[in-house]
């Protein structure tokens, strides 16, 4: 058995639930056991580090210095001194504290000194920092993926997005290429699917660009989006929450913006190993996107079932639940 | 710790203009030693400006006669420096030279450090050392060797013929031995040179037949060297002719057998794999020599074992599957090394695409696709074989310059793009985008070109390019590569949409260049060119004696640097041959047989293979000539049985108790 | 984003250019910066995929913060749009840690209170706040204080996206809060007094 210390990250119980389910229902055929480092906080995503930089690397660290912890808690196992993120930005962000606390010892000794605060400490390079992809595709390897596919997806034409922040910056050299790694590829071609040449597999998403300069967020989501579908990809696979929120639930107002009309799911990589190993799609999160990826699976005869559909936008008179709530929220608000 | 004998001992600290001066208080110095050294036998102590010049020689040399001085010790730069400068000094004036010891105190002293009273105080001990080891030094004399007039030549490039030329034409004999099946090296696939536009060929194949029927040349192509032992004048070389199945007395070059071939082979070498070649095949049709070889690999007979067509079809019989490897062995005085560049593999810089993205080339491809003897006889075409491009762009740097790839300017490159324009706009009118750093066009008649192709209507973008990419955002784009680059001189992003991208890719050092500088006993600098004895003063020498560099081998260079390097590398051969002999270091490992207990822990230590064993006296024996004192041996030997001259026990105790200053004379002495 | 009239940048260049710029940004940014590298080749503003947006490109920005044009610097909106994909950073040839430099130019904008639009600052303070309270980001809360703010003309257009979040159970109406948040706020507390004193 393959154990591993698991940082889920914020998005894998709320938008990224999908992702998380899926990579539930495989961890038990490819034998693999993730254990939830305990207490585990946000990694501060790309906004912390923009505030105050010790802080962000101590918020960070804190998870490291958890993790290391726990790392030997199963002795009759071998412990394990991996942590796996399945956030391409939690991986990132991880990876990088890890680093840079190596490479500038100065911000070592005062991180420390902050996780000293909360009786925590840490020595970099104590623990590796992997992304899912990478354990799957190094660690369990190509064979034993494929050993396991009852559902080949032949015929389902899928564009591989591998997004920013998992090949890049790559301080570790984990990664077959910064602009073209062929690991997400290869998987998919492990499960059969008609894997389509994309050139933009590493390009950004718009990251946190939809909160704060939706414009622009656009014209990335337009670019990636508008080139899957031109080279003939029925839906996109992606290894990160965010990219996946940003494509799927911005796709309709990306369309609005531009004017066009484009329709491109976008699936978690665990969604198609889940069904390519047998498994529902409604056991993997499928038909909770936004953009449904029921005509893109129905191309290789995968039903999904119709989930209840929301009754649609409603009229303006009805009231907005979102938004109200937080006004009268606001004035109240004590935590700073 | 007095010295037996009183030797009468003379210090001279130089200035080396405020170099030393700077940083130590040289009169101090001289007078410290004057007063401090006297019980040592130092009777004289000066300080001067410039003790390596005439002046300062003189005022030694005076010392010398005048005083009687049975020692020197000059305090200045490295020994690296002016060793040899000072030793002849004392020997102009009748002073055995190996009793003259150099102090540095620029080296290790003033150029390390900044408080001038700490710095004064290490010179003193330095030369403290200096003089505490002079004492036990003993008169050596030199041993001359006779050299071997004949000539090795490594590498059949525009350096190594122009090497094996001129040593070829003053008299003496050369072997030129080259790797590929003809020589002619890299300069044989370009189509024209920069600046002028000769064409390359007709400027080379003349040189390459004089080579090849030279009567003072023995060209061994499609040959390797395996093993080189001895030492300049002296060495003896083992050469892997490698089997060409074609026997060369009888082949008369017909290309019968090549045109009969059924098997077609990709190209890798001659035509940067943008051509195809038969398995037996001359690379070129002016290849000298002109005899054929037979690619085993990829040979129908060897692989399935018929076929032999090419032997049913040879009018003189010359075919012989049977041939083997052979081996030569030569003596030679000299070696020559002119084993050029590989070309920067510029799939590696992904983001540029070539491998993925058709339409991208290499500037070698480039080469081969211009060139009127290439694949498409010159027609400068999309890799589909007959689209003419309409838009080129044309990427500087590649590899080069770039802390991911090689930190160095790999040279050739801005002119080569800048010849590359010309020749796109010349032949097919596309609009031609140059993607530069920074231009550099240094050397005669390089800025002229620039103009030119600026003239021409070049466009010139200043900008790293970001990236090459089929991913169109726009109509405009579609079914092109369009380069990303931000025209840092305007100040904006710019989408350049073109049909075919050129990469002036750089230079590398040749991939097996570490192993070849350990046969050779040479080094290689970080990035790995062979490195010169002195980057100014001695680029074609290397630190070992008899052995030189020419060409690419030793960094970027373009055809008239190579030419140039390849003439200078002839010339200090050409030296040393008519030295007839050569001064051999007398520094030298030497056994006390019988102090030598036989347990043959050195004889496998030494790396020049200078130690042997006497199996009737069982005892250990150093060909003084193969020796090169490195001590090796020395530090080895349980007994003590070996001795360095130069470098003995006393020697160094001696220096190691000045440096502690322990041999000061007690105070109130 | 409004641009700098000529009359600041005149202003700009008439003040004495302050050289101790260049360095503090370099000690302020994690790991080694390598930004006195720069041989302004413009591989970043070329690979940058949001360049179009920008006042200045990050090469450009890079030879103001040599020349010392430190409001200008700080007042650009170039390290807002980033979007740390880290192209720039992989293919710089002086390896330019250049993400993180943006990181840098950030917060000392924050701090010198010189952004001109408050959009991108005002999202990254009410994201910490919310981990500073919860342990963990909390999308809900994020997305509607901070539309309210900045969008509110773009809510209507975003209700069926945020209704679809809801209904499809990808967004929570709660907070999630972790265990030991007197930890953490013990372990953040003291490194923003390191913070200062850096």
């Amino acid at each position: 058995m393959n154990r591993y210390l698991l940082y889920p990250g914020c998005s894998m119980d709320s938008s990224a639930k999908a992702y998380m389910e899926s990579l539930n229902s495989i961890l038990e055929p490819l034998d693999l056991t993730f254990e939830e480092i305990d207490d585990w906080n946000c990694c501060g995503a790309t906004e912390y580090l923009g505030i105050n930089l010790i802080p962000a690397y101590s918020l960070i660290a804190r998870n490291l210095a958890l993790a290391a912890n726990q790392k030997n808690r199963h002795p009759e196992t071998g412990g394990t001194r991996t942590v796996v993120a399945p956030c391409s930005a939690c991986y990132l962000n991880l990876a990088k504290a890890d680093y840079y606390m190596q490479e500038r010892p100065s911000l070592g000794v005062k991180v420390n000194e902050a996780l000293q605060a909360g009786g925590l400490q840490y020595k970099p390079g104590t623990l590796d920092v992997r992304h899912l992809i990478d354990i799957l595709v190094y660690d369990v390897g190509l064979e034993a993926i494929r050993s396991k596919v009852v559902r080949p997806l032949h015929g389902l034409r899928v564009a591989p997005y591998m997004g920013c922040m998992l090949p890049r910056p790559d301080y570790q050299h984990r990664w077959s290429d910064h602009e073209h790694p062929t690991e997400l590829d290869d998987l998919l071609r492990a499960l059969g699917v008609d894997v389509v040449d994309y050139p933009l597999t590493t390009s950004c998403c718009g990251g946190h660009m939809t909160q704060i300069g939706p414009e622009t967020a656009f014209e990335l989501i337009r670019r990636l989006v508008a080139d899957a579908d031109e080279r003939g990809a029925v839906l996109m696979a992606t290894v990160c929450p965010m990219c996946q929120m940003n494509i799927d639930a911005y796709q309709n107002e990306m369309n609005h913006y531009f004017g066009t009309d484009y329709h491109m799911p976008v699936l978690f990589f665990t969604q198609l190993m889940g069904l390519a190993f047998g498994r529902e799609p409604e056991e993997l999160g499928i038909g909770v996107e936004l953009v449904s990826a029921r005509n893109a699976l129905a191309t290789i005869g995968v039903e999904v079932p119709v989930t209840q559909e929301p009754a649609g936008p409603r009229k303006k008179s009805e009231g907005l639940p979102m938004p109200r709530r937080w006004t009268r929220h606001e004035g109240k608000e004590t935590v700073k | 710790m007095s010295a037996q004998k009183q030797e009468r001992i003379g210090v001279y600290v130089c200035h080396c203009g405020s170099n030393i001066a700077g940083a130590v208080d040289v009169v101090d110095l001289a007078n410290w030693a004057a007063e401090k050294l006297k019980h040592q036998g130092v009777i004289i102590a000066r300080d001067y400006k410039f003790m390596c010049s005439s002046l300062g020689q003189e005022l030694i040399e005076k010392d010398i006669r005048e005083l009687g001085l049975t020692r020197v010790v000059v305090a200045a730069c490295s020994p690296h420096l002016h060793e040899k400068t000072f030793r002849i000094a004392a020997q102009n004036a009748g002073l055995n030279p190996y009793l003259v010891e150099l102090a540095s105190i620029r080296e290790q002293v003033s150029w390390v450090h900044t408080d001038k009273a700490v710095a004064t105080e290490k010179s003193k001990a330095v030369v403290a050392g200096a003089v505490s080891r002079v004492i036990e030094n003993i008169p050596l004399e030199e041993i001359k060797v006779p050299i071997n007039p004949n000539t090795l030549v490594v590498g059949g490039g525009i350096a190594g013929i122009q090497s094996a030329l001129e040593i070829a034409n003053a008299g003496f004999h050369v072997y030129l031995v080259e790797r590929e099946p003809s020589i002619g090296g890299h300069m044989a696939q370009f189509d024209k040179t920069f600046p002028t536009l000769d064409c390359s060929a007709c400027i080379l194949t003349p040189r390459m037949v004089e080579a090849g029927t030279h009567p003072n040349i023995t060209l061994l192509t499609w040959s390797e060297v395996e093993n080189v032992a001895g030492y300049v004048g002296n060495f003896t070389v083992t050469i892997r002719k490698k089997a060409r199945f074609v026997k060369e007395d009888l082949c008369t070059g017909c290309g019968i057998c090549e045109e009969k071939c059924p098997k077609k082979v990709i190209d890798e070498v001659f035509e940067a794999g943008l051509g195809y070649r038969k398995a037996v095949y001359t690379p070129f049709a002016q290849a000298v020599p002109r005899y054929p070889v037979m690619d085993k690999e990829n040979c129908t007979y060897f692989i399935k074992g018929t076929c032999k067509a090419c032997e049913k079809f040879c009018p003189t019989g010359a075919i012989d599957f049977e041939q083997k490897d052979e081996l030569i062995h030569i003596d030679v005085g000299n070696i020559v090394l002119a084993t050029g560049y590989d070309l920067f593999d510029a799939r590696r810089v992904s983001n540029y695409g070539y491998g993925r993205l058709a339409n991208v080339f290499t500037s070698l491809e480039f080469e081969r696709l211009s060139n009127a003897a290439g694949p498409t006889n010159g027609d400068i075409v999309l890799r589909d074989g007959k689209t003419t491009p309409t838009s080129v762009g044309i990427i500087h740097c590649v590899g080069s310059r770039d802390k991911n790839f090689n930190n160095y300017c790999s040279v050739i490159c801005c002119m080569q793009g800048l010849k590359f324009a010309h020749l796109v706009h010349e032949r097919t009118g596309a609009t031609v985008y140059n993607f530069y750093i920074d231009m550099r066009t240094a050397y005669k008649a390089y800025d002229e070109f620039y103009q030119r192709v600026l003239d021409e209507g070049t466009l010139f973008v200043r900008g790293k390019v970001a990236e090459v990419t089929n991913a169109a955002r726009y109509e405009r784009e579609k079914g092109k590569l369009i380069i990303q680059v931000e025209d840092t001189l305007a100040g904006k992003q710019r989408r350049i949409p073109v049909d075919m991208v050129i990469l002036s890719s750089g230079l590398q050092p040749r991939h097996d260049a570490k192993e070849v500088g350990k046969l050779f006993g040479i080094s290689c600098s970080t990035d790995g060119w062979f490195t010169e004895k002195h980057p100014k003063l001695d680029p074609v020498a290397t630190m070992t004696e008899g052995i030189y560099i020419a060409g690419c081998a030793q960094g970027p260079k373009d055809i008239p640097s190579s030419v140039s390097q390849g003439a200078a590398a002839s010339a200090r051969v050409l030296d040393k041959i008519l030295q007839r002999e050569v001064a051999l270091e007398p520094v030298k490992a030497s056994v006390d047989q019988d102090a030598c207990s036989g347990c043959r822990i050195c004889n496998g230590l030494c790396p020049f293979n200078a130690i042997s064993f006497l199996e009737d006296r069982m005892v250990t024996q150093i060909n003084p000539a193969l020796c090169q004192g490195c001590g090796t041996c020395v530090a080895a030997c349980p007994a003590g049985a070996i001795h360095g001259t130069g470098f003995s026990d006393e020697q160094i105790i001696a220096q190691i108790d000045g440096l502690l200053l322990r041999t000061l004379a007690p105070v109130g002495e | 984003m409004p641009h700098m009239t000529d009359e600041r940048v005149r202003a700009g260049l008439a003040r004495e250019e302050d050289l101790s710029l260049l360095n503090e940004v370099s000690m302020k940014t994690a790991g080694v910066s390598h930004l006195e590298m720069c041989i302004q080749c413009g591989t970043c503003g070329g690979s940058c995929p949001v360049a179009m947006d920008m006042d200045h490109t990050p090469r450009m920005l890079f030879a103001m913060l040599r020349a010392g044009m430190r409001e200008e610097v700080l007042r650009s909106n170039t390290p807002w749009i980033c979007v740390s994909c880290y192209h720039c950073v992989v293919r710089c040839p002086q390896e330019v840690h250049i993400a993180d430099v943006m990181y840098t130019l950030k917060g000392m904008a924050i701090k010198a209170r010189l952004f001109s639009d408050s959009t991108a600052p005002d999202f990254s303070q009410t994201f910490v706040d919310m981990v500073e309270t919860f342990g963990r980001s909390y999308e809900l809360g994020l997305a509607s204080r901070h539309y309210l703010k900045h969008f509110p003309l773009r809510l209507p257009g975003m209700m069926p996206m945020g209704f679809g979040m809801i209904t499809r159970g990808r967004m929570a109406l709660t907070p999630r809060r972790i265990k030991h948040m007197d930890q953490l706020k013990a372990i953040l507390d003291c490194a923003k007094e390191l913070e200062l004193t850096s």
